[in-house]
């Protein structure tokens, strides 16, 4: 008897809490749909809202990625509803954080398809995309990622990209050294435990071949928790390099430039797009990266109008310049609108599958000005544009002149 | 390894024939049938939405991984850190086992069995060898190696290349293969260093890994509940008592390093099939202190706790979501507040008074009905 009372006690307190569970679940569903509401303050047109999900790591080492995201793309959609929405509907965004991990990325979609959300722009970093992507597929729901370069992030048709792959880097990356800079001694040191880094660094070693680049030292470090660069410098030093390719995020090349400028030494450096960012996180050493180098779609000082526009709203709304994740995702946001038009969708809460497979076809057909160049999607999902190759100088990016 | 058995197997009888503490057992698993029943039944009604739903089978395997960790560090007494290690074993091992056989053996239904055993034993095996030379350590030192087993572990998985071709399969440690040994034509790759293992069949469902924890609970309660489990809690409870009364010390920490490994890799292989992607870096030291949080919030030793605290801890942070960028905020307080109430002598008498109030209630109504 006093098993079954305790019986009964464990099953009220199982309902109890799966009470509490969806309880929960429901007052975030109108929070959610509140902040949906507050965020696009323009008129509510007849199409109904077009809730555009977003996954990006919000908290954790990978956050700035995310947080930029998330206010680029916040911006696009505050200027496309003051001008008037897309086919009568308005644009709202529903970003969720997914700590920069594949498992939570899964968690950070339901939400979104919970919330409503017909689109995906995201996720931002190359691992949680792989895992959403295979969920999209199986939703059909149209996928765009701002900046997830790695191959599998847009292994299936729905998937597109805004930002360079990372093979398209290493190679773009070599090229550029060789054809534009005219140098074949090159030294790497890149992140082996990295699908970014490590991605880049193999493509970049195979073209250098092509491209008749001699690498004189290749040196590898490991995760994101590594902070002596040391012995990685010294042994670059004594190959003697004409330039030093760093294929990694800010973060640690921000440590290689401390660390070879104390040491001494005296390199040129070359990176991609994972190496903006550095200006902010030399803090009071900015003048270290006086003369870095950098492959990038996008420059904050680009004089084209369009830039200057998002520049100056993004200073305004957030008090800081745009980086290039910004960009990416400024130029989703407005690449989903120019495929909504060309698809004719009208509909707001039309089904996610038929949106789905009405922008995977407009897409192909359509070309995108945006801030990070002029764009044409591929069938592989991929965005066709040149790199540009940027130079820091006075603690601004610019253009490299010859 | 035969004592075990015949332990358990003893212990499963018992169970049936409702002696001794065998009430209490079923209770600790009947919680996780009910309550993944009742969330299937809400998800499939539309009452819970799809996050939910994406959250079943990860607590599943997150309580696989807590209670076999409880038996580590609850039972035995031993603090051990690096319990995402044997995950991460059993998530590549059985992982790549499926990836490789799924061409050959086509059903799930022999396939992914075989996967969670060979992910299972793979990882216990790995148990058994930092259990060897760890015998003589405890606590703190004890601590430090597992810890670094974790590491270990995990930065050897980031350095792995295999790939699959026509000729059979190719291994490479730390550098890419030669691509001039490979078949291009008929090469796939598996793993790729710290590339993420991803084209594992998804042959993990909810109701799969409900059996899953049904199993690892009637093992180790059963296992705690027998002649084994009482030795294992003398030596956590006084290690030179035990020894002196003749207790095979080494024997019983085997037993316990093996089965908690082995339950750890089998809730890897879960994950692997279940996850589209397996990332190494996953299964860093953060991983394997949240699941010691779940334990040690849950009550060492205690299986059913670690159950709710499990569910509770893993589903909250996907819960605030509303909360947008205080979520972590709130999630640290109300864990930090949760650690403090839960060990408060003051709370600890009023839940008393509670369940006592609520006991009598009901003997009441019984009563009168």
């Amino acid at each position: 008897m006093k098993n079954l009372k305790r019986i009964i006690a464990m099953l009220m307190a199982a309902t109890l809490m799966v009470a509490a569970f969806s309880a929960c679940g429901d007052s975030q569903e109108t929070t959610t749909a509140a902040q949906g509401d507050e965020s696009n303050r323009a008129k509510t047109a007849e199409g109904g809202t077009f809730l555009i999900g977003g996954i990006g790591p919000l908290t954790g080492p990978a956050a700035v990625y995310g947080i930029a995201v998330q206010r680029g793309a916040q911006i696009a959609i505050d200027e496309i509803n003051a001008a008037g929405g897309v086919n009568g509907m308005t644009l709202a965004l529903d970003f969720q954080d997914d700590e920069h991990d594949a498992e939570k990325a899964v968690n950070a979609y339901n939400t979104i398809k919970d919330n409503g959300a017909k689109v995906l722009l995201g996720t931002v970093t190359s691992t949680p995309c792989e895992a959403v992507v295979e969920k999209t597929y199986e939703d059909g729901m149209f996928q765009l990622t701002p900046s997830g370069s790695s191959v599998n992030a847009i292994c299936h048709e729905n998937a597109f990209r805004i930002c360079f792959s990372d093979p398209s880097q290493g190679t773009a990356a070599a090229q550029y050294i060789k054809e534009n800079l005219g140098y074949t001694k090159v030294a790497v040191i890149y992140d082996n435990s990295d699908v970014y880094s490590s991605g880049i660094y193999e493509k970049f070693v195979a073209e250098a071949q092509v491209q008749g680049i001699e690498i004189v030292s290749a040196q590898a470090f490991s995760g994101a928790d590594n902070k002596d660069f040391n012995t990685q410098l010294i042994a670059i030093n004594n190959a003697q390099p004409e330039i030093v390719f760093l294929p990694i995020y800010y973060q640690a090349a921000a440590l290689i430039l401390q660390q070879s400028s104390k040491a001494g030494y005296n390199f040129k450096f070359f990176g991609c797009d994972g190496l903006d960012g550095i200006i902010g996180q030399l803090e009071g050493d900015a003048a270290l990266a006086e003369g870095v180098m950098l492959l990038t779609p996008f420059v904050s000082d680009d004089p084209a109008e369009n830039v200057q526009s998002f520049v100056q709203a993004y200073q305004a709304a957030y008090g800081e310049i745009p980086n290039q994740f910004a960009a990416d995702a400024y130029d989703g946001v407005y690449t989903i609108k120019a495929a909504l038009e060309q698809a004719q969708i009208t509909d707001a809460s039309a089904d996610v599958r038929e949106i789905g497979t009405a922008l995977s076809e407009a897409i192909l057909q359509i070309t995108v000005e945006g801030v990070t160049g002029t764009m044409k999607w591929t069938e592989d999902g991929e965005c066709a544009k040149t790199p540009k190759g940027m130079v820091i100088s006075n603690g601004v990016y610019t253009a490299i002149t010859q | 390894m035969k004592n075990k058995k015949t332990d358990v197997s003893a212990g499963v009888l018992k169970t049936i024939g409702f002696k001794s503490t065998a009430g209490n057992k079923i209770i600790t698993i009947l919680i996780p049938i009910l309550f993944f029943g009742i969330c299937q039944m809400l998800v499939s009604y539309g009452v819970l939405g799809s996050l939910f739903e994406g959250l079943l089978v990860p607590l599943c395997f997150y309580i696989i991984m807590a209670v076999s960790l409880n038996l580590t560090v609850g039972i035995l007494g031993e603090l051990s850190l690096g319990h995402a290690g044997f995950m991460c074993v059993g998530a590549y091992v059985g992982g790549i086992f499926s990836f490789i056989t799924q061409e050959t053996i086509t059903s799930p239904w022999i396939r992914f069995p075989l996967a969670i055993l060979i992910g299972g034993l793979a990882a216990a095996i790995f148990g058994l060898l930092i259990g060897i030379p760890i015998l003589r350590l405890s606590g703190d030192y004890l601590a430090i190696v597992t810890l670094a087993f974790g590491e270990i572990v995990k930065n050897i998985m980031q350095n792995i290349y295999l790939a699959k071709d026509i000729n059979g399969l190719h291994f490479s440690f730390a550098t890419a293969i030669d691509p001039a040994k490979l078949d291009m034509a008929t090469k796939v790759d598996i793993l790729k260093g710290p590339m993420a293992l991803k084209g594992v069949p998804r042959d993990a469902n909810l109701i799969v890994a409900l059996v899953l924890v049904v199993i690892t609970l009637i093992v180790i309660l059963n296992l705690i509940d027998s002649r084994t489990g009482r030795a294992i809690m003398s030596i956590r409870d006084n290690r030179i008592a035990a020894e002196s009364s003749g207790i095979n010390i080494t024997k019983y920490k085997l037993i316990v390093f093996g089965l908690s490994a082995f339950f750890a890799g089998v809730a890897g292989v879960l994950a692997s099939h279940y996850n589209m992607v397996t990332e190494a870096k996953k299964f860093d030291y953060n991983t394997s202190i949240l699941i010691l949080v779940f334990v040690v919030l849950g009550g060492l030793g205690k299986m059913r706790g670690t159950i709710i605290a499990t569910i509770l801890l893993y589903a909250l942070p996907e819960l605030l979501r509303g909360l947008q960028s205080y979520r972590m905020l709130v999630y640290a307080i109300v864990l930090i507040v949760m650690m403090i109430v839960n060990n408060n002598p003051w709370f600890i008498e009023q839940r008393k008074r509670l369940k006592a109030f609520l006991f009598k209630n009901k003997k009441a109504e019984m009563e009168e009905n």
